[in-house]
C-alpha cells in the first residue's frame, strides 16, 4: 500500500515539473468544454466593450442627426466622412452601434449590482436560517415566502412608478424581487451540510460557529450558489430589458438594450435593425452566461477537481 | 482531580430520546429511546469497549459523552466536572482533552482542504501553533500515525481508506487529548488494513497514555483492544465487566448471541452455530419488559413485563437478566 502511494506521489511531482504558465493552466479548466470557452471569451469581450465604451463607440449615443434618421446598416461612410453606420441609425438619427455599446454598460451594471448585493444578502440570510433553524429559520423563511408570493415584475414596476424611473431605482426595484432565490438555495444547501459528519468533526475539534459556517459550510455549498449567481445575472439582464422596454427603466436619451427595443418597436416593419441588433445581443449575452454557468457548476465540484 | 478517583469519565443514568415529529403542527408523536439509562466509568489509561448491533445507540452514547448532542437527562462527569453543567462548561478546554475518531474518516473531512489543513486545524483553532511551527507539528503528527510527511499536500480523496483513517487519527491526536472516543474506527476499512489501524490505536494508547471509549459491533475487535466491555442492546446496557471476565463467564444470552455470531474459521464447528431468531424491537416507545425478550429462548414470563436491573453477579461484573444464564463454551 505504502509503495503505491509513494509511486503516486512521485508521478504527481514529475507531472508538476512540466511547468505551465498561468494562462495554460487556466485553459486546462476548459478542457472538454470548448463551447464554454467560446462563451466565456464572448462574455469577457462584451464586458470589456461595455467598460471601455467611450473609447470604442464611434459616435455619441445620445446625439441625433435628423438628416441621417432610419438609415439601414451600411459600410459606406456618411456624407460628413465619419465612421460608417454599420448597424444603421435609429429614428432620431443616432448610431445604433454606439447606442448598443453604451447600452451594454447599463445592462451589465444593473445585472451585476443586483446579483452582487442580492446574492450577498440572500446567501447570508439563507446560511443563518439553515444553520440555526428554529425560530430564526421560521422568521427568515416566512419573509422570503411573502416576498416571493408577489409577482416580481409587478412589484418592480410599482416601485419604479412610485419613486420614479432611473438606473438607481431600477436596481433597487430588481433587488427587491431578486434576493429570495439565494436565501432559499443557501438554506437548502446548509440544511444538508449541517447534519454532515464534517460539521460534527469541526465541532469536535472546537471550531467556533462562524468558522464552521464560513470556513467549512460556505465553501462546500458555494458551487450551486455560484451557478445560480451566473444564471440570475442572465435573468436580471432580461428583467432590466423588460423594464426599460416598458418605459420604467432607463430613460432616454440614455441607452440600454431593452430601451432600444422599446423605442424601436414602432419602426420594426420599416427599420428592422433598430430592434434586431439589441435583441440579438441580449440573447447572446444570456446564452453565454448560461453556458458559463453550467461550466462553473461542473468545475466547482471538488471531486471532479484534478481528474482531467 | 482527586487521587482516589482515577475514573477519567463517569457516565451516570444517561438518557437520550429523539422526537419523532408526525403531528399536524410538528409536535412529537413518539420518542426514539436511543439511549435509556446508561451508566459506566472509564479509568485513566484504559479502554472501555462498547459493543452492540447497528442502531442500538452506541454511537449516540459516543456523541453524548463528547457533548456533540445534548442528553434528555443524565450526567457525564469528565475530570470531576459535569460537562452538561453550564457553570463548569469550558468548550475549548474540554475539546482539547476529549476527541473523537470517526467511522468514515473521509466524510469527516472538509474535502476542499488538504491533509495539512485538516490535521493542523485543531492547532490553529486553539491558537497552539501557526505558520512554520504548525507545519512542523503536522509533520510530527503524520509521522506519529505512520504516514509520510509528503502526504501533507495531498487532498483526502486521493488517499487510500487506511491513509484516510490515519489522517483522521492524526487530527484527533493533534490537541494531545487524554480521552478519545473511537466510533467504529475500523468498520469502514478493508480487512487488510484493519489490523494495522487496531495496532496503531493500541500503540498510541501506550505511548500517549490515552483513555479510549471504543465503539464497535464486532465483539472480537472489542475483546482484542479493551480492558472493560459493555454490551448494549436497544439503548440499554445488558452486561458490563472486565473483558476477560465477560468473555469467560457470559451471563447474558445476548452476549452469547453476539459471540456465536462471530464467523468461525473451522468449517466443522459451524454446525453448532446458533443464529438469533426474530427481529430487533423498535426503539420507538419500547415495551416495559426486557428488550431482548422477544428474541431470547431462555425468556420466562417475568421478562415480558418487568425490566431487569443491572446486578453485580461477581466483582465488577454486572448483568441485567432474570434468568441464571451461563455461556456454553469458550469460543475465542
Amino acid at each position: 500500500m505504502s509503495n503505491n502511494t509513494q509511486q503516486g506521489i512521485d508521478e504527481k511531482n514529475s507531472k508538476s515539473e512540466v511547468k505551465k504558465n498561468a494562462f495554460q493552466r487556466f485553459l486546462q479548466h476548459f478542457s472538454g468544454n470548448s463551447l464554454a470557452l467560446v462563451a466565456f471569451i464572448l462574455l469577457i469581450l462584451i464586458i470589456a466593450i461595455s467598460i471601455f465604451a467611450p473609447f470604442i463607440a464611434p459616435y455619441d449615443p445620445a446625439k441625433g442627426n435628423i438628416v441621417n434618421r432610419l438609415k439601414p446598416p451600411t459600410l459606406e461612410r456618411p456624407a460628413d466622412g465619419g465612421f460608417p453606420h454599420i448597424l444603421g441609425t435609429d429614428q432620431q438619427g443616432r448610431d445604433v452601434l454606439s447606442r448598443l455599446i453604451y447600452g451594454g454598460r447599463v445592462s451589465m451594471s444593473v445585472g451585476f449590482t443586483v446579483v452582487a448585493i442580492g446574492g450577498t444578502i440572500g446567501t447570508l440570510l439563507g446560511l443563518i436560517a439553515g444553520y440555526f433553524g428554529g425560530w430564526t429559520d421560521l422568521i427568515i423563511m416566512r419573509i422570503v415566502d411573502v416576498a416571493s408570493s408577489f409577482p416580481g415584475l409587478l412589484i418592480a414596476l410599482t416601485f419604479v412608478m412610485v419613486l420614479g424611473p432611473g438606473q438607481a431605482n431600477l436596481t433597487i426595484a430588481l433587488l427587491l424581487v431578486g434576493w429570495m432565490i439565494y436565501a432559499r438555495m443557501a438554506r437548502s444547501q446548509v440544511l444538508t451540510a449541517r447534519e454532515s459528519t464534517m460539521v460534527e468533526a469541526s465541532r469536535a475539534i472546537g471550531c467556533s460557529m462562524p468558522r464552521i459556517l464560513f470556513n467549512h459550510i460556505l465553501p462546500n455549498v458555494i458551487s450551486p450558489l455560484i451557478t445560480t449567481f451566473v444564471l440570475e445575472m442572465a435573468h436580471m439582464i432580461s428583467a432590466e430589458a423588460n423594464m426599460s422596454f416598458l418605459g420604467y427603466g432607463i430613460q432616454p436619451p440614455a441607452s440600454s438594450w431593452g430601451l432600444m427595443i422599446g423605442e424601436g418597436r414602432q419602426y420594426i416593419t420599416s427599420a428592422w435593425w433598430i430592434v434586431v441588433f439589441p435583441g440579438l445581443i441580449i440573447a447572446l449575452t444570456v446564452l453565454c452566461l448560461n453556458l458559463v454557468g453550467n461550466w462553473v457548476r461542473e468545475e466547482f465540484d471538488p471531486l471532479q477537481k484534478g481528474r482531467h | 482531580m482527586t487521587e482516589n478517583n482515577d475514573n477519567i469519565i463517569e457516565v451516570k443514568n444517561l438518557v437520550k430520546y429523539f422526537p419523532l415529529r408526525g403531528g399536524l403542527l410538528g409536535q412529537p408523536t413518539s420518542w426514539v429511546h436511543a439511549v435509556d439509562d446508561v451508566s459506566f466509568n472509564i479509568k485513566r489509561g484504559q479502554t472501555l469497549g462498547l459493543v452492540g448491533e447497528s442502531g442500538c445507540g452506541k454511537t449516540t452514547v459516543g456523541r453524548l459523552v463528547l457533548k456533540l448532542i445534548e442528553p434528555t437527562s443524565g450526567e457525564v462527569i469528565f475530570n470531576s466536572k459535569n460537562i452538561y453543567d453550564e457553570k463548569f462548561w469550558k468548550e475549548k478546554e474540554f475539546r482539547r482533552n476529549a476527541q473523537i475518531i470517526f467511522q468514515d474518516a473521509f466524510s469527516s473531512f472538509d474535502i476542499r482542504k488538504n491533509v495539512e489543513n485538516i490535521v493542523g486545524e485543531p492547532l490553529l483553532v486553539h491558537g497552539i501553533a501557526q505558520g512554520k511551527e504548525l507545519k512542523e507539528k503536522v509533520d510530527d503528527l503524520l509521522k506519529l500515525v505512520g504516514l509520510k510527511p509528503e502526504i501533507a499536500k495531498e487532498y483526502p480523496h486521493t488517499l487510500s481508506s487506511g491513509q484516510k483513517q490515519c489522517v483522521g487519527i492524526a487530527r484527533s491526536l493533534a490537541l494531545n487529548p487524554t480521552f478519545v472516543v473511537a466510533d467504529e474506527p475500523i468498520s469502514a476499512l478493508d480487512v487488510s488494513v484493519r489490523a494495522q489501524i487496531l495496532n496503531l490505536l493500541k500503540d498510541l494508547q501506550k505511548k500517549l497514555n490515552l483513555t479510549y471509549l471504543f465503539i464497535s459491533h464486532d465483539i472480537r475487535v472489542v475483546y482484542y483492544l479493551s480492558d472493560y466491555i459493555a454490551v448494549m442492546y436497544v439503548g440499554k446496557l445488558v452486561e458490563t465487566g472486565p473483558a476477560e471476565e465477560v468473555f469467560a463467564h457470559r451471563l447474558h444470552p445476548y452476549t452469547e448471541a453476539l459471540l456465536t455470531a462471530v464467523p468461525i474459521e473451522d468449517p466443522k464447528m459451524r454446525a453448532s452455530k446458533e443464529i438469533l431468531q426474530g427481529e430487533v424491537p423498535s426503539p420507538v416507545d419500547p415495551p416495559p419488559g426486557c428488550r431482548f425478550y422477544p428474541r431470547c429462548k431462555y425468556a420466562i414470563a417475568k421478562c415480558k413485563d418487568e425490566n431487569p436491573e443491572l446486578i453485580e453477579k461477581s466483582p465488577g461484573h454486572f448483568v441485567s437478566c432474570f434468568v441464571d444464564f451461563h455461556g456454553s463454551k469458550t469460543i475465542i
